[in-house]
This record gives C-alpha cells, sequence and structure tokens, in this order.
C-alpha cells in the first residue's frame, strides 16, 4: 500500500479547516471593527485631534475640572455601593432560591430575576414615581440613594443567577465531610460553602459594577444633570453642551477604566476547579436556621416589588381616582411627532428580531472560535485577547457607540444612517457580550474526547456537531436569544441617537413623553412603560418555559 | 457493651426502602466492613449513621444514647469519602488540621498535631502541597490523616479504596487496617469489593437490597455464607445445589465438611447441607482423588492453570493445576489440556457449605 495519496487529501482537509476557522473569526472581527472600533475611536479622536493635533494639553483641562472629579466620584461611589448591596441582598435570596424547596420558589425566582431585563426607562419612570408618590418625604436629596437602589434593583438578578446556579451545583460531599469532621452549619458555610462560591460572587460583583459604572438610562432619569456619573455626563456634554472635547476625553477615561477592570478580572481565577464527578444536592426543606435568608429575600422581593407596583398602581389613575384614560392613549392621542405608543412598540419588535438574529450569529461565531482548545500558547494568547476583545462593549459607553455611529458612518462608502440595519447591528453589539458568556461556558465544558469520539465513527464536523455540541446548545442559545431580544427592546443609550425621528423604540417615545408637559404625557408614558416591561418580561417568561420544558425532558431520558 | 448500635434502621427515599430494618453492634475498637454490591444501600446505611440523611424508623445509637436529635456535627464521627472529598482551597497541612481549627486548637499543638498524621499515613512533608497535585493514592492518605485528627469516637468510611488500582489499593488496605489498629480506632467501612472488607475488617456484614442478609466475625462469615447469592458475592467461584451437591458429599468424606460448618451464626451441623459453595482453588489436579472428570476449557494464567472440569453426576467446576508438573512417568509437563481425564483433589478449608438455600 502507498500512503503517498492520501496525503495530499489530507493536507487539503486541513486547510480548508483552517480556513473555516479563519472566517469564523474573521467575520465577526470585521463587524466589531466597522461598528465598533470605528465609531469609538472617531468619537475620541474628534475631540482629541485638534487639526491634526494632538491635544494633550486639552485633555488634561478637561481631567483637571472639578465637575469631572465630582462626577468621577459618584461614578465609582455609586457603583460601589450598589455592587455591594446586590451582593449583600443577592447571596442570601441565591440560597433561598436555588437550594430551598417550598411553594412559591419559581415564583419568587422569577420576581428577582425579571428586573434584569427590564427596559432601564422603565425603571427610571418607576422609581421617579416612587419618589415623587410614596417616597416624596425623602425630597431631591434623596436621589442618589434611589439611584443605587435602582442600581441594586436592576443587578441583583446577576448575583442571584449567577451564585445560584453555581450553588444549585455545587458538589455536596466537601460540606458533608466538613460536617461530619465536626463544623456547624454557619462553620460549613464560612469554611466550605463560601470559599467554594468564591468564583461565582467575584464573577458577578465585577460584572455588576460594570453594569452599575455604565448604567445609563436609569441614572439619565434619576440623576438628570446633579447626579451624573461619567456615561450620563458623556451624554450631557455631546448632546446639551456640544463639548466634543470633554465627551471624548471621558470616553477615553470610562474605556481605560473598563480595560482595566477587565484585565484585573482575568488575573482573577473564576474558574471553578474541575471535579470529575459532582454529587449536587436536591434543595431542601427550610429550617429554622434558615430564617435569616428568607428574611433578606422577603426584603429583596420587596425592594424589587414595590416600584413595579407603584408604576402600575400609577399608570392605572388619572387626576386622582382610577381611570384607564392613560392606557387609551397609547394608540393616539398623546403622541411624539405624529407616533403612537403602539406604533414605536411594532417598530421596537421588529428592531428587537433583527438585533437578535444577528448577535445570535456573531456570538455563536464568537463562542466558538474562542472556546475551541488551544493547540499552542499563541493560540491560547489569541483566543483569550479576542474573547476580551468581544467583552469590551459589555463596558464601553453606549452613548459613545451611538454618537460614534453618527459621525463615523455618515459620507459614502459607509453612508448607514439610513440602513435599516443601523439601529439593529448597534444593539446586537450592545447585546454581544451576554450572549458570548451565556454560550461560551457551554461550549468550553464540553469534552473534546466526545467530538474525537463522534469524529472517530465517521462523522463529519457538521455531524459532529450536530449529535454533540447541539444538543447542549439547545437551552443556552434560546436563553440568548431571549437575553438578546430583551436588552434589545430596552436599549436606550445607543438607540437614543441612532433612532430616526419618524421611527422611534419605545423607550425613545417613553422618554421624549417624560420630557413633554402635561399630566397625560406623563401618564402614556407610565402605561408605555407597563406595556414594555409586560412585553419583555412576556418574553423572558417564554424562554425560561423552554428551558424549564427541554431540562425536564433531560431529566427523563436519564 | 457495643460502641456503636443500629435498631431496626429505615431509611426511604421517596417510598422506596433503601435501607430496611438494619440491626448492627459494632464493638468499641473494632471495624465493621459492610459489603454490598451498588445500590443495595451500605453507602445509604453509612449516611444515615453519620446524620446526613433522616431515619424512617429505628434508632442508630452510640454509647446507649440516642443520636436521632444530636446534628452530624456534633457526633464526633469523621467521614472519609470515596475520592477524599479534600478542600481543594487549602493547602494539605490546612486540610488536616481543619477539624482542629474547628475545636480552636493552639496553633502550635495543632501544628505537631498535623506533622504526626502526616508521618503516620506515610506523607511527612507534604504539608504545604495543593491538594489537586497529589495522586489518587496521596490523596486518600489525606483524607484519612483529616479524618483521624479530630479522634473521632467513629470513623465512617465510604468505599475508601475503590477509586485506586490494584496494587496501590493492596498496599494502601494493609496500611490502612495497621493504622486504624495503631489508633485504636473503631471504624464503619462501606464497600463492594470483598478483597478490601477482608483486609480491614474484623467484623462483616453483608447487605442485598436494604436489608442486611448475614453479620459475624468476618472468618465464619466466610466459612459459612448463609446463602448461594451471598457466597457468590463473597467471592466463591460456583455453588453446587441439590442433586450435584449430593454426589459431591457422598464422594468427599463427610467429616470434613462437618469441621468447616461450625463458625457460622446458622450452623451447617444443625441441618442437612443441601449446597456447596467451592472457591477456585478448592479443587485441583492430582495424580489420585476423590473426584474425576474431563476438562472442557483451561485458561493459563502467570500462577496457576484454571480450568473447567466436567464431572458426572455433579456438573462443571472450577479447579486449578500448576503451570507445569511432574507426571507419572518423571517427565516435566504442561498443565493438562481440553479434553484431559484428570483426578482432583479436595481442599476442604476452600469451600463452604450452605445450609438455607432450602428457605
Amino acid at each position: 500500500m502507498n500512503p503517498a495519496p492520501v496525503r495530499p487529501a489530507g493536507l487539503a482537509g486541513r486547510l480548508s479547516l483552517t480556513a473555516g476557522r479563519v472566517a469564523l473569526v474573521a467575520i465577526p472581527l470585521a463587524i466589531l471593527a466597522l461598528f465598533f472600533v470605528l465609531p469609538v475611536s472617531g468619537m475620541v479622536a474628534r475631540g482629541l485631534w485638534v487639526e491634526g493635533r494632538f491635544d494633550v494639553v486639552g485633555v488634561q483641562e478637561v481631567l483637571a475640572r472639578p465637575r469631572v472629579h465630582r462626577v468621577l466620584w459618584f461614578t465609582l461611589w455609586s457603583s460601589g455601593a450598589a455592587t455591594a448591596c446586590s451582593i449583600a441582598l443577592g447571596i442570601p435570596v441565591a440560597y433561598v432560591c436555588y437550594r430551598l424547596a417550598f411553594p412559591g420558589r419559581r415564583v419568587l425566582r422569577a420576581v428577582v430575576l425579571v428586573p434584569f431585563v427590564l427596559p432601564s426607562v422603565v425603571v427610571g419612570v418607576a422609581f421617579r414615581q416612587l419618589l415623587a408618590g410614596p417616597l416624596a418625604f425623602l425630597g431631591v436629596d434623596a436621589s442618589a440613594a434611589v439611584i443605587v437602589a435602582a442600581l441594586t434593583f436592576f443587578n441583583i438578578a446577576v448575583v442571584v443567577r449567577t451564585v445560584g446556579s453555581a450553588w444549585e451545583s455545587l458538589d455536596r460531599r466537601p460540606g458533608e465531610a466538613a460536617a461530619a469532621l465536626g463544623a456547624s452549619p454557619s462553620q460549613v458555610l464560612r469554611t466550605v460553602t463560601l470559599p467554594a462560591l468564591r468564583p461565582a460572587i467575584l464573577a458577578s460583583a465585577s460584572v455588576v459594577f460594570l453594569f452599575c459604572a455604565t448604567a445609563f438610562g436609569v441614572v439619565l432619569m434619576l440623576g438628570g444633570l446633579r447626579y451624573a456619573t461619567v456615561e450620563t455626563e458623556i451624554y450631557l456634554l455631546t448632546t446639551n453642551l456640544l463639548d466634543l472635547r470633554a465627551a471624548a476625553a471621558l470616553s477615553l477615561l470610562q474605556l481605560l477604566i473598563v480595560t482595566a477592570l477587565l484585565l484585573g478580572v482575568r488575573r482573577l481565577d473564576l474558574t471553578p476547579t474541575a471535579t470529575q464527578e459532582r454529587a449536587p444536592a436536591p434543595p431542601g426543606r427550610v429550617s429554622r436556621n434558615d430564617l435569616p435568608a428568607l428574611s433578606v429575600a422577603v426584603v429583596a422581593a420587596a425592594l424589587v416589588m414595590a416600584p413595579v407596583l407603584t408604576l402600575v398602581v400609577g399608570s392605572l389613575r388619572s387626576s386622582g381616582e382610577w381611570s384607564l384614560v392613560n392606557y387609551r392613549t397609547l394608540t393616539g392621542g398623546a403622541e411624539v411627532g405624529g407616533i403612537s405608543v403602539v406604533n414605536a412598540l411594532v417598530t421596537s419588535l421588529r428592531v428587537a428580531v433583527d438585533a437578535t438574529w444577528l448577535s445570535l450569529g456573531l456570538g455563536l461565531a464568537v463562542a466558538v472560535a474562542v472556546s475551541r482548545p488551544s493547540r499552542t500558547r499563541r493560540e491560547r494568547t489569541t483566543r483569550s485577547l479576542l474573547d476580551g476583545l468581544f467583552a469590551l462593549p459589555l463596558g464601553v459607553s453606549a452613548v459613545t457607540v451611538g454618537f460614534g455611529f453618527l459621525i463615523t458612518l455618515d459620507q459614502p462608502p459607509l453612508d448607514l444612517r439610513d440602513h435599516p440595519l443601523l439601529v439593529p447591528v448597534a444593539q446586537a453589539l450592545v447585546a454581544l457580550p451576554l450572549v458570548v458568556r451565556t454560550l461560551a461556558p457551554v461550549l468550553a465544558g464540553i469534552d473534546v474526547r466526545r467530538r474525537q469520539a463522534a469524529a472517530s465513527l465517521g462523522a463529519n464536523p457538521w455531524q459532529a456537531s450536530w449529535v454533540v455540541e447541539w444538543p447542549v446548545l439547545r437551552r443556552p442559545l434560546a436563553a440568548a436569544a431571549g437575553f438578546a431580544f430583551a436588552v434589545s427592546l430596552g436599549e436606550f443609550g445607543a438607540t437614543s441617537f441612532l433612532a430616526r425621528d419618524e421611527r422611534p423604540t419605545l423607550p425613545v417615545v417613553i422618554f421624549r413623553l417624560l420630557g413633554q408637559p402635561g399630566e397625560l404625557n406623563y401618564g402614556t408614558a407610565m402605561a408605555a412603560a407597563v406595556l414594555l416591561a409586560g412585553v419583555t418580561a412576556a418574553v423572558v417568561v417564554a424562554v425560561e418555559q423552554i428551558e424549564g420544558r427541554s431540562a425536564t425532558r433531560g431529566a427523563g431520558l436519564r | 457493651m457495643s460502641a456503636l448500635a443500629l435498631d431496626d434502621v429505615t431509611v426511604s427515599y421517596d417510598g422506596v426502602r433503601a435501607v430496611a430494618e438494619v440491626s448492627l453492634a459494632l464493638p468499641r475498637g473494632e471495624v465493621l466492613a459492610v459489603l454490598g454490591p451498588s445500590g443495595c444501600g451500605k453507602s445509604t446505611l453509612l449516611r444515615a449513621i453519620a446524620g446526613l440523611e433522616l431515619l424512617e424508623s429505628g434508632r442508630v445509637l452510640f454509647d446507649g444514647a440516642d443520636l436521632a436529635r444530636v446534628p452530624t456535627y456534633r457526633r464526633g464521627f469523621a467521614m472519609m469519602f470515596q475520592d477524599g472529598q479534600l478542600f481543594s482551597h487549602l493547602s494539605v497541612a490546612a486540610n488536616v488540621a481543619y477539624p482542629l481549627r474547628l475545636r480552636a486548637t493552639p496553633r502550635a499543638q495543632a501544628a505537631r498535631r498535623v506533622s504526626e498524621l502526616l508521618d503516620l499515613v506515610g506523607l511527612p512533608g507534604y504539608d504545604r502541597r495543593d491538594p489537586a497535585t497529589l495522586s489518587g493514592g496521596e490523596r486518600q492518605r489525606v483524607a484519612l490523616a483529616r479524618a483521624l485528627a479530630g479522634d473521632p469516637r467513629l470513623l465512617l468510611l465510604d468505599e475508601p479504596l475503590s477509586a485506586l488500582d490494584g496494587p496501590l489499593r493492596e498496599r494502601l488496605a494493609t496500611e490502612l487496617r495497621a493504622i486504624l489498629q495503631a489508633t485504636g480506632t473503631t471504624a464503619m467501612c462501606v464497600t463492594h469489593d470483598h478483597d478490601e472488607a477482608y483486609s480491614l475488617a474484623d467484623r462483616l456484614a453483608v447487605m442485598r437490597a436494604g436489608r442486611v442478609i448475614q453479620e459475624g466475625p468476618i472468618a465464619s462469615v466466610w466459612r459459612a455464607p448463609v446463602d448461594t447469592e451471598t457466597a457468590l458475592f463473597l467471592g466463591y467461584a460456583r455453588v453446587l445445589a441439590d442433586k450435584a451437591a449430593m454426589t459431591f458429599r457422598e464422594r468427599v468424606p463427610i467429616d470434613a465438611l462437618r469441621a468447616t460448618g461450625d463458625g457460622g451464626p446458622r450452623s451447617a451441623a444443625t441441618r442437612p447441607a443441601p449446597a456447596i459453595a467451592l472457591r477456585r482453588s478448592a479443587l485441583s489436579v492430582a495424580d489420585r482423588g476423590p473426584l474425576s472428570g474431563t476438562v472442557t476449557s483451561a485458561r493459563a494464567t502467570p500462577e496457576v492453570v484454571r480450568l473447567i472440569v466436567e464431572i458426572a453426576g455433579i456438573g462443571e467446576v472450577d479447579a486449578v493445576a500448576p503451570l507445569r508438573r511432574r507426571g507419572a512417568s518423571g517427565v516435566v509437563e504442561a498443565g493438562p489440556a481440553v479434553g484431559a481425564e484428570v483426578h482432583l483433589a479436595v481442599d476442604t478449608t476452600r469451600l463452604a457449605v450452605i445450609s438455607t438455600s432450602l428457605d
């Protein structure tokens, strides 16, 4: 037998495989370059290059302004406080939601998790209503505290989800070993359980801090001019004061801080130690020891329910009595530039569908590229660089992206300002890190040998993916789709720049309604916020249902 | 008085009984092995003793005191898991010192005890190692040191050596036995491996489908398994029943059988023995012997030739032959081949009489 004829075929096969991999990375990279790097750098350059020269003095001047110091300090302070609150409330709630069995557990879980996907304008309206109504006695000075509360409201869900699912799949045996060695429940918690949850806690804390530091809609609506964070300050400088240089300097500052934070998180060892076999415990019965955790859960549920209830009640009242008038005007009546709320909702849904398939396609490609096992050190470095690069939109001001789109994609050959996919692309980039974060760990968790086994049995790469990856990926894909859809429905930062006046999305319309005088406009804004919240929550709950159903089917097969 | 006593212990999962009406007693300083196939409820029993499972009924007593209301961490036991369950965020020394830290032992004293224990388990100088860098055997040694650190009243071992492979397992079993004896530890060990049970324990309880089938000093359980299934699980190769057993007894001297069947809880001497359990090496090829038959299968191993021999009136039995032997003519020849007629000698210490298989 002569092996020579085999060799070229093998080489060709390897070449096409490599070509496939290159395409897998190149396409998302190109899109990221065109729609993220170009706009952001364009925006930054616009402010920093004066007459073709880098304007160092100008940057220094901006960074020396007392207001910039105040803004920076408030950003760090409010984000830190909200992160601490989210962790303090989130850990006990995670325990209650994921480790205890009691009637109403699913409902409690939904109540704490849904806020994360609520559009920021909705939350803004809700907390505003809270501050105007039940908490009016606190006065305007409470704004800062209310901002922290609102950020916490959003982000408890991140902590509960991350820590809870880690807790749910935690091997029960180390804890049992400790108990058998004489450790009391609180000692087990302190010396075994919390150290085992440390990666999940740190990971959620860093993500929450990022979300808080770059939150836009809520802070803008609650803080206004007085309590600005770097993100809202960029918006105010860009749109109100037209001080592009200062905005660019702040964008750059934010980019640096976020990059440093992402790199710092990467240095922490957040990968849980691999155990060959885990024996997770089923949720336990409620005992007297669980009282502290249960009471925290009740407080958290109240914190989450209060603004939502206030919003719903507010939307149902007009001129001091119960009325549906605010809802009747949704189809017309209180209009912004001739656009009714229902029109805007249709636009939002259309845009969200496009944003969802865009971010799923991109996210899947990126997740596959970064989760393939690396054979050489260079491959590993490249992979982790890519991973970090695609995480950047998580921390970069959506305002910067949005404004960057406007000023860089407005002339031939790239005049995309009127392209119907412009808004979906921007929203897809905002959702991209979430999609990648949902899919990549799942793909990385698949044992390579399973693919190899499939290949050795004669499966081509597509068939191997179908039998190995697809079954594992189906549920996370549904979850990622739901997330992307919800993010797109609520996206406000970038969309506020990019949505065309005759086709605004619902969050934009709500924001504009709030800016117009009159009780009816305010009431309509509240009704629209309830509508948007309802649609978003419905999408997320539907996705959870799909997830839950396929979960039980999987269990049945086992 | 027994240190540990189980009184009609029953544990159920969703109405299915994993452990059913188990009663056992374990004297102080002895080691009890609970032997059973996987899924027989032996691990559940161990967890129930540790307080990790709720009893449906029955009592767990230690020194006569009912432990029903005593939580796991106040029982003063220690449990060693199949894969060690070392705390991966702590060093080897910190793992071993864990029970001492819980008791707020002064630092210097704890350090001394840790190095004593690491010496005891044969890992001196391993203090600063990360558990992730240890081999399976080393991990189990650390787990043992950690379990012994708090001077437990009772050590519970859940398949302590099952995760290890052949030769290492044998060596560690011997060491573990020596350490348990040296420290005078009362211990209970569940395993599915009869060799492991034999090398570790003083007493043996055989479990099947949630029930204890037989219990007693290890040698007597071995000599007189209570039924066919138990005999096979204890490593007997074949059980002859009914006519085959009768024929066997007619040809093999009856006194020898009586002599072996005296130690078990239900002695063979009290009733006619209807079944005979044979270990592989009970029958061996000899120049003359009470049995003879035709070889139907021969398989060479490094030490002996394993045969299956068809004996008229008895059927197939297992037997061994030396790899090479001096034949009647004085010439060295290989072991018997398929089809050969052979005589078999009987080693009565390697067979057991089962008295209750008619039940």
